[in-house]
């Protein structure tokens, strides 16, 4: 089954005619052919890349009945584009750029809360894949195979890793997500544990984090009440000095909060097996189907 | 982004938010200059530092007489001052703030960040000032009151009143922080601030609250939007690779190993740190070169990388999704070719074109190490830098 895009997903790119806007989709398209059309202001009425170009997201809706958006609209005006695709009732919005002001996305994450229809995936994020059915986003799409494991991850090059790892070992994937590295942003681990907790093609679930803020503790203590199924997991940062800004906007460990050490400790309270290594990902999972989870 | 003391209360004072009368200086000279302006019998010598605890490490002295604020200056500055924040290395002096002393009456603590769980901004407020607000609230939490504020709601008055008889203020000091406190509020907002950190928060003989204090950081996102803000940036205050990294759009954070690293994605970057102490080895630093790396980013990040005496072995770490593995190949070989290697490479691709990338390596004529994964590149790194 997978989750939340799959062959049914119509997809628009917000800044389809910037250079990296136009290499993703290009790529994306080629993967799975899901895109149909593409928002830059001032463009619209033209084709690029053979896709139809809107003015608003509005319009491009309205025309091509999409229903997905991947954003790759430059940190100062990106927030106002997650609020148009939010305001237009784009039911899935995935949000590449890294650089958005904190302060921008609050009234995003306000609106998503007051919206029935709209989700968000990211901001600062590498985008979402249903391997062999739809692409949104920068990954790599030869690395994956359709099959049972489904991938939650707040890093993009590393969330390739399990990838590469699950894909070698035999498991493949369900739905890999990267849910982004912003201090806010959108759809985080509980939301998405639940979803692969009723995708019955979902076999086995993966979880990266890495230090700053506690959303890995929370999501363990979710997994401990509410998730059957075995999840296997990873923090990065467990070397990283206090106080420094490790890359991600959200990676900043303060105080004894947000260390790998206390969310390790708290996954593996919650019955979840974790990776020491960044390579023995593949293994942890794999560990973890094997063992009935207490 | 973090700016100094004597910054933020400048940018206080701009905002209409009380501060002492005070004067940056760079000399004992200025130093006994800014005395002599300030009249008073009493002024305090402050070392200007991007670290808290000045006080511990002798950071913050008492004067008396022009006499002793020329001294005491001429001793602060070029010390290395060690605090429990600064890390044992502690931080050059090249900075004072001379100020004049306040008639205290009650020292109170108020901050304002960033609540990421609920977005919105969170005030604290607390009867301890002057303390280590982290002790306070894990021994007598019930001294801290925390507020949020949701900015598209904006501040309203329950939040000051919740503020203020959760501290049981008297009159006096209610009217005055509820007219202190949506200065502040506005302020951070204006200016992207991440953390505004008043402590303390002094409440004088004279019935009025002053900023003693003031330790702010900046969104670094947002500073594209803030020239006047980037413009107070301190590179003396900075790891100085990590300045020169800035110069080329490199994320660069340095550490104390031997192996450096350079690798696409915060997260991978990471964990390549994680992956090299778990083989056994010292990472020499963070480096994310991102997705948008260009050859020229990929040969300045080598010059730093191999121009810091520290490093024995360097492991370049690529999982390429907008990076791609021909793109990054090219630039290793360019930059090692440009700046002649003298140190053992480890190289590892996958992902996007990595066959082209590898062909790339292997028809280079260079002694570079290729690794098939991640595991297997920290190893040979590991063993090369021994």
């Amino acid at each position: 089954m997978s989750i939340i895009v799959g062959k049914n997903t119509k997809v628009i790119t917000q800044g389809i005619t910037g250079k990296s806007g136009e290499f993703h989709t290009k790529l994306s398209h080629e993967y799975a052919p899901r895109f149909v059309g593409g928002v830059t202001p001032g463009k619209g009425g033209t084709t690029h890349i053979g896709l139809p170009v809107f003015d608003t997201v509005k319009d491009a809706r309205e025309k091509t009945g999409a229903n997905a958006s991947m954003i790759f609209v430059p940190p100062p005006f990106a927030a106002d584009a997650i609020l148009e695709a939010i305001a237009a009732e784009i039911e899935t919005i995935v949000c590449i750029t890294e650089g958005i002001p904190v302060l921008d996305m609050i009234p995003v994450k306000k609106a998503l809360e007051r919206s029935k229809k709209s989700k968000l995936i990211g901001p600062n994020c590498p985008g979402i894949i249903t391997p062999g059915e739809c692409k949104i986003g920068i990954m790599p799409g030869h690395i994956h195979k359709r099959g049972k494991i489904g991938i939650i991850s707040k890093s993009g090059t590393l969330t390739y890793e399990s990838v590469g790892q699950t894909t070698a070992l035999g498991l493949g994937q369900t739905t890999c997500i990267g849910i982004g590295g912003d201090p806010i942003g959108g759809m985080s681990y509980i939301e998405l544990l639940q979803m692969f907790e009723e995708d019955p093609e979902t076999e086995g679930i993966i979880m990266i984090g890495e230090i700053g803020g506690d959303l890995e503790i929370r999501a363990a203590e979710f997994v401990k009440s509410n998730i059957k199924k075995p999840v296997a997991g990873f923090i990065a940062g467990q070397t990283a000095p206090k106080g420094k800004r490790m890359g991600h906007a959200g990676a900043i460990i303060s105080g004894s909060h947000g260390t790998a050490a206390e969310k390790m400790e708290a996954m593996r309270s919650a019955g979840i097996t974790v990776a020491e290594a960044p390579s023995d990902i593949g293994k942890a999972i794999a560990a973890a189907l094997n063992r009935k989870r207490l | 982004m973090n700016i100094h003391e004597y910054q933020a209360k400048a940018l206080f004072a701009l905002n209409g938010v009380p501060v002492p009368e005070g004067y940056f200086a760079a000399s004992p000279l200025e130093a006994e200059f800014a005395y002599r302006r300030l009249g008073g019998p009493i002024a305090v010598v402050k070392a200007q530092v991007h670290a808290g605890g000045r006080g511990k490490g002798g950071g913050v002295k008492l004067v008396k007489s022009a006499e002793e604020c020329f001294n005491i200056s001429k001793n602060m500055l070029g010390m290395t001052l060690i605090t429990p924040q600064t890390g044992p290395e502690g931080k050059l002096v090249r900075k004072l703030y001379i100020e004049a002393g306040s008639n205290i009456e009650k020292e109170f603590y108020l901050a304002m960040l960033v609540d990421r769980d609920t977005a919105t901004i969170a005030i604290m407020f607390s009867t301890e000032g002057g303390m280590d607000i982290e002790e306070v609230a894990a021994k007598t939490p019930e001294k801290i009151v925390t507020v949020n504020v949701d900015p598209t709601t904006g501040l309203q008055g329950y939040h000051l009143r919740n503020l203020s008889f959760a501290m049981k203020l008297n009159k006096d000091q209610t009217k005055e922080l509820h007219a202190l406190i949506p200065k502040l509020y506005t302020m951070f907002l204006k200016y992207d601030f991440s953390l505004l950190e008043i402590n303390p928060l002094v409440w004088t003989k004279e019935g009025k609250f002053i900023a003693i204090d003031g330790k702010m950081n900046f969104d670094e996102n947002a500073l594209f939007r803030h020239k006047d803000i980037a413009a107070m940036r301190d590179y003396d205050e900075e790891d100085a690779r990590e300045v020169e990294a800035a110069k080329y759009g490199l994320n660069y954070i340095g550490l104390d190993g031997n192996i450096g690293c350079l690798v696409n994605g915060a997260g991978l970057a990471m964990a390549t740190m994680d992956i090299i102490k778990h083989c056994g080895g010292t990472p020499a630093n963070f480096l994310d070169v991102g997705g948008g790396a260009t050859e020229e980013m990929v040969t300045n990040a080598f010059r730093i990388l191999f121009s810091d005496a520290r490093v024995k072995a360097v492991f370049v770490n690529i999982f390429g999704g907008i990076m791609r593995c021909d793109v990054i190949a090219n630039a290793v070989v360019n930059a090692a070719k440009a700046l002649g290697l003298k140190l053992p490479l480890v190289v590892r691709l996958e992902g996007t074109n990595v066959e082209l990338g590898k062909e790339i390596l292997k028809n280079s004529g260079l002694k570079i190490i290729p690794a098939d994964n991640m595991e297997d590149g920290a190893k040979k790194a590991v063993a090369a830098a021994k």
